[in-house]
């Protein structure tokens, strides 16, 4: 088959390898319809994640139709299912309290030992997503082996289409789960740093869950504008200094819940993230981490900060002692996508969220590559890019 | 002097040596190493226990031991894989079974690689049974047989470890996770 494979920063490649095979007996195999580009891809890209290895197959937004089912599957041949990003197996402590992301079985018992030394417990596996998290192959492939299939995938009625249904796999539950995360109470005022899809369906999802206003920050003015088509309020922060606007425009309080939508290549040049960007390039630190120092620095006391934006190892000059004078809140981590999918498949049937609004480019897997080149090149016009196997050459 | 010991499990000590923490643990036999790894199993005690006391099954998890065979209700055979392309093999003996709560078990014959083990079972309420499991050994060849032993990946802690989460794995899922793709990788991982 054909798949997108990562060779190192900047690199990756259509290449021909051998098409996946049922191992185990919950495995699904899943022919590939639809499958996204995620801005968790491009830390992938840009080469921020550690554990990477020449070949790996990305990509963890997949949907298509069940070719091969194991005896454990309760999938039949033919059906359409959307695929969660998270590989959990339904039947451990974790799974038991739906959180899915912390599954202790999803991960193969010898890649756990990096997260164990590293994060002190380690976690669900993930697909196409570093051997920290599985070694799985990913979803930008004609096939996957999807593990677990009688707990994981999804399955799409009839008459709906790939495109209103693929975000189902990531981000939609991740903006849901980060306005979930905020706690938010009516009469609220929620900011959504990062106007990515992770963060325009925070802003959604925040409306839905009651909030009064939402206030979106981002620099690309594309992306502003689709926050303000769902009434978000929008901060360009390259024109405007951004805690002081917020400070404003919450009438001197500061916002009640703060979603971080960033995560760890926050662009711009302020004081804070050029150090940080020096030690990037110098090795001295991993993540650049402006936009959740600003979430903290703003929020009103006693306030809420969700963070679904992923940071990988340590962060310096944290504002460890703002967070405990204000008395503050975090809540975070890799989405329980199994938990939501059935309420957010209902949510887009009875057509109370759309998804469609976000793809902006839709290119056959063979070009992938320059989907991964636009997307990190052209974020102000490049929303979302969906690959579909099989599509016809467009010009790019 | 006096003992300032604490609640902690004998092989977390940082400085008794591993034949006095044995003795804590319970275990007799010869050896200058002991490893006791802890997991949380969502199954019960007596599942869990009838699993293991079938001594053929620990190779269904057990990534270095190819083959146990039964002998007797007390005795088994053991293969396990050595450094390299080598395999090692002993004779175990039970010496002791409380069913639904603990197993342990010492080579014998066997003065090279003299080992002993115990696997114990604690209810753990909605968790389901903690099981631990420990080990106490003599290294082949002292320091020189640990070094190799870790090149090759067969550290005893971090193997111990990934035993028994494979265990878990198996226990609680009914298969043991991979992230191959194909039979031939799959295969090659665990050769
Ligand atoms: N928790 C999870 O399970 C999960 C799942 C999916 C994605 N994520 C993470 O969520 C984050 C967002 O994902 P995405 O796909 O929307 O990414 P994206 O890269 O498309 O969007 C990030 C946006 O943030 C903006 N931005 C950069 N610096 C900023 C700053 N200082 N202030 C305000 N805005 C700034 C960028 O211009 C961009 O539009 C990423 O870190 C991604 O890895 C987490
Ligand atoms: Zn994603
Ligand atoms: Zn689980």
């Amino acid at each position: 088959m054909r798949a997108l494979t990562w060779h190192g920063k900047h690199d990756v490649r259509v290449d021909t390898v051998d098409d996946p095979e049922i191992l185990n007996p919950r495995d699904a195999i899943i022919k590939v319809t639809s499958t996204a580009i995620c801005g968790s891809d491009l830390h992938l890209y840009d080469g921020f994640i550690p554990t990477m290895k020449a070949g790996d197959i990305l990509g963890h937004e997949f949907m298509g139709e069940v070719v091969e089912t194991g005896p454990g599957s309760t999938l039949r041949k033919g059906q359409r299912v959307v695929v969660p990003f998270t590989i959990a197996c339904g039947s451990c402590y974790h799974c038991g309290k739906h959180q899915y992301s912390a599954c202790d079985n999803g991960n193969p018992a010898d890649n756990q030992d990096i997260a164990q030394e590293l994060y002190g417990q380690p976690m669900s596996g993930l697909f196409g997503y570093s051997h920290m998290t599985g070694g799985y192959a990913g979803g930008q492939a004609e096939y996957v082996r999807v593990p677990f299939s009688d707990v994981g995938p999804i399955v799409i009625p009839d008459g709906i289409d790939d495109d209103r249904v693929l975000f189902l796999s990531d981000i939609l539950p991740t903006g849901w789960q980060a306005a979930e995360n905020a706690e938010i109470e009516p009469g609220d005022t929620v900011v959504v740093w990062g106007c990515g899809p992770v963060g325009l369906f925070a802003v959604q999802s925040a409306f839905l869950m009651g909030a009064e206003r939402v206030i979106a920050i981002d620099h690309f003015p594309r992306r502003l504008e689709l926050a303000r088509r769902f009434g978000a309020e929008t901060i360009n922060y390259e024109e405007t200094r951004t805690y002081e606007a917020l400070i404003e425009m919450t009438g001197g309080i500061g916002p009640d819940a703060c979603i971080d939508a960033v995560g760890l290549e926050a662009h711009g040049f302020f004081a804070d993230n050029v150090w940080d960007q020096i030690k990037v390039s110098t090795f001295t630190g991993t993540d650049r981490t402006h936009s959740i120092r600003q979430a903290i620095h703003a929020c009103r006391k006693g306030g809420r900060i969700s963070m679904p934006a992923v940071y990988g190892g340590f962060v310096d000059k944290f504002p460890l002692g703002a967070f405990m004078e204000k008395g503050l809140t975090l809540k975070t981590g890799q989405t329980h996508v199994q938990h939501y999918l059935p309420g957010l498949l209902n949510a887009i049937v009875e057509d109370k969220i759309d998804t469609t609004f976000l793809i902006s480019h839709r290119l056959p897997l063979e070009q992938a590559p320059d989907g991964y080149r636009m997307f990190h090149d052209h974020q102000n016009d490049v929303t979302k890019v969906v690959l579909k196997p099989g599509l016809d050459r467009v010009a790019a | 002097m006096t003992d300032i010991r604490d609640d902690a499990p004998a092989a977390t000590a940082k400085h008794a040596s591993a034949t006095q923490n044995a003795a804590r643990e319970g275990l007799s036999g010869e050896g200058d190493t002991l490893i006791a790894r802890s997991v949380t199993i969502n199954r019960s005690r007596d599942d869990l226990y009838r699993f293991w006391r079938d001594f053929p099954n620990l190779a269904k998890f057990m990534e270095n031991v190819k083959r146990i065979d039964v002998r007797d209700d007390c005795t088994s055979h053991w293969v396990v894989a050595g450094p390299g392309e080598t395999t090692v093999e002993w004779d175990a003996q039970i010496t002791q079974d409380v069913p639904g709560e603990a197993i342990a078990w010492a080579s014998t014959n066997s003065p090279d690689v003299s080992n002993s083990g115990r696997v114990e079972f604690r209810d753990a309420g909605e968790r389901g049974t903690v099981v631990t499991a420990t080990i106490f050994y003599k290294a082949p060849a002292g320091f020189v047989g640990k070094l190799i032993a870790k090149l090759f990946q067969r550290e005893p802690g971090i193997q111990a470890r990934r035993d028994l989460r494979r265990f878990k794995q198996l226990m609680e899922t009914g298969e043991v996770a991979t992230a191959a793709r194909t039979l031939k990788q799959r295969e090659e991982e665990i050769a």
